[in-house]
C-alpha cells in the first residue's frame, strides 16, 4: 500500500487556477519527479504537501489516514525551499544546530552532514562569506542531520557544482534506501532515477 | 533539546552578534530622550513633571522601531518555513522568539532608563519605580508588538501600518506605566496601577503568542 497519496489537489493563488485535480502515490523509498514550466506550480504543490498552504480542493493521505499537519506530521518532514533559510551571521554549524533544534531532531549528525556535504573547510565561517553554490551546500546539508521519511525539494540543485550534485544524489539514494520519499521539484536533469513524475501544465484562468 | 529552546538560543545569538536592531532601538531611547531637556530648557520643575510620561512614550516607540523587524528577516529568507515545520505548537515558538527579543531589546532600555531619569530630574524616588514598571510594562509592548509584526508581513507599508495598528493598544500600557511611577512619586500607593500592568502582561501572554501564529501562518500562504 503506498505510504503517501495525494487525490484531486487544487491550488488557486487569487483568482488564478494553479492547477487542478493532482494526485500522485508514493510507497516507501520512492521518488516522485515534479516538472513544469515556471509558474505551474511546482513550488505551491511541496508547499501544499507540507502544510505550508491550504489546498483549495482534494486531500492527502499518509499511511491511509487524512493527512493533518500536527506535530507528528512536520516531524516526519524535511523541506528545503528554493530559499536557504540560512543566517548571515551565524557560521555553517551553528546555522545546522539551530535547524537540528528548530526540527526536533534529538541527536543531529552535524559533523557528519558537514562532511558529507565537503563544507569542512567552511564549516566555522559564517555563512554571509560563503558563494550561492556552498550556501546551497550549507542549505542541502540539513537533509543529513537526522532520518525523516518525507523530503519535501525545491530545486535542490541550483548553484551546485559536479561535485555537489554528485553529492545530493547520494543523500537521495541513501534516503531511499532506507525507505525514505522524496518529491523534487527541478528543471535540472538530474540522475534521480524516480519512481513517478509528475508534469504540471500551463496555470490558466479561474472558471 | 526542543524546538523552541532551540530557536531561543539561536535568536539570542543572532541578537547578541549582529547587534544592529537592539542598538539602533537604544540609540533611539537614549537619544530622543536626551534631546528634551535641550528642546524645552533645563527647568528641573519641568522636566520633573514631564520625566516619566516622556520616558514612557519614547520606550513605546523604541520598541515598535525593534519589533518591526520580528519577523521580517525569518520572511525574507525562508527561514519561516523551518519555524512553521517545527514539531513544537507555534505560540511556544513565537514566545522564544520574543523572549529572545525582549533580553536584547528590553532589558538594555530598563537598565539605561535610570541615567536618562536622572537626566530628565525625574526624582530618586520614582526611579526605582519606574523600572519595574518597564519591567511589567516592556513584555507587554512585545507582546502586542509581534502580533502587528506577523499581520503586516509582507505589507507594502508595514512601517506605516504598524504604528497604526499598535500604538492604540499601547495606551493601556502607557497609562498605568506613568501612573505607577506618578503614584510613588507623591507618596500614593503604586500596587494598583502595578497589579493592572500585571494583568495586562498575562493577558497578552495568552492571547498574543496564539494571535502571532495565526498570522505567521496566513502569511507563509
Amino acid at each position: 500500500m503506498a505510504l503517501l497519496t495525494a487525490h484531486g489537489l487544487a491550488c488557486r493563488r487569487g483568482d488564478r487556477l494553479v492547477f487542478e485535480d493532482v494526485g500522485f502515490a508514493l510507497e516507501p523509498g520512492g521518488l516522485l519527479r515534479i516538472a513544469g514550466p515556471n509558474g505551474s506550480g511546482k513550488t505551491s504543490l511541496l508547499r501544499l504537501v507540507a502544510g505550508l498552504a491550504p489546498a483549495a480542493a482534494g486531500r492527502i493521505e499518509w499511511q491511509g489516514a487524512a493527512g493533518d499537519t500536527g506535530s507528528e506530521w512536520r516531524r516526519q518532514l524535511r523541506f528545503l525551499g528554493h530559499l536557504d533559510a540560512l543566517k548571515p551571521v551565524l557560521t555553517v554549524r551553528e546555522n545546522l544546530a539551530a535547524a537540528a533544534g528548530l526540527a526536533g531532531l534529538a541527536d543531529p549528525a552535524i559533523a557528519e552532514a558537514i562532511r558529507r556535504l565537503a563544507l569542512d573547510a567552511l564549516a566555522d565561517l559564517p555563512v554571509r562569506f560563503l558563494s550561492a553554490g556552498q550556501r546551497r551546500r550549507a542549505a542541502l546539508a540539513r537533509l543529513a542531520l537526522g532520518p525523516a521519511a518525507l523530503w519535501l525539494l525545491d530545486e535542490p540543485t541550483t548553484h551546485l557544482d559536479g561535485a555537489g550534485v554528485a553529492a545530493f544524489l547520494a543523500l537521495v539514494a541513501e534516503h531511499r534506501q532506507r525507505g525514505g520519499m522524496a518529491l523534487v521539484a527541478t528543471h535540472d536533469d538530474l540522475a534521480l532515477a524516480p519512481s513517478g513524475r509528475l508534469a504540471l501544465g500551463q496555470p490558466r484562468a479561474a472558471p | 533539546m526542543s524546538a523552541a529552546w532551540a530557536l531561543f538560543r539561536r535568536d539570542l545569538q543572532l541578537g547578541l552578534r549582529q547587534g544592529s536592531d537592539a542598538a539602533t532601538a537604544l540609540a533611539f531611547f537614549v537619544l530622543a530622550v536626551a534631546m528634551f531637556p535641550f528642546g524645552i530648557g533645563p527647568e528641573p520643575a519641568i522636566l520633573a513633571r514631564i520625566a516619566a510620561g516622556l520616558l514612557w512614550v519614547i520606550a513605546l516607540l523604541a520598541s515598535l522601531i525593534a519589533l518591526e523587524r520580528l519577523f521580517q528577516e525569518d520572511h525574507q529568507d525562508g527561514g519561516l518555513d523551518l519555524l512553521l515545520l517545527a514539531p513544537a505548537p507555534l505560540p511556544l515558538l513565537v514566545l522564544a522568539k520574543l523572549a529572545a527579543h525582549w533580553l536584547v531589546t528590553g532589558l538594555p532600555m530598563i537598565l539605561v532608563a535610570p541615567l536618562l531619569a536622572w537626566l530628565l530630574q525625574l526624582p530618586a524616588e520614582g526611579v526605582a519605580m519606574l523600572m519595574l514598571a518597564l519591567l511589567l510594562g516592556t513584555p507587554v509592548l512585545a507582546l502586542i508588538g509581534a502580533v502587528a509584526a506577523a499581520l503586516t508581513l509582507g505589507a507594502r507599508r508595514s512601517g506605516l501600518l504598524m504604528p497604526l495598528l499598535v500604538l492604540p493598544l499601547y495606551v493601556p500600557v502607557l497609562i498605568f506605566g506613568v501612573a505607577a511611577v506618578e503614584a510613588s512619586l507623591a507618596g500614593l500607593d503604586p500596587a494598583p496601577h502595578l497589579s493592572l500592568l500585571a494583568a495586562l502582561l498575562l493577558a497578552a501572554f495568552a492571547v498574543c503568542p496564539w494571535l502571532a501564529g495565526v498570522a505567521l501562518r496566513q502569511a507563509a500562504t
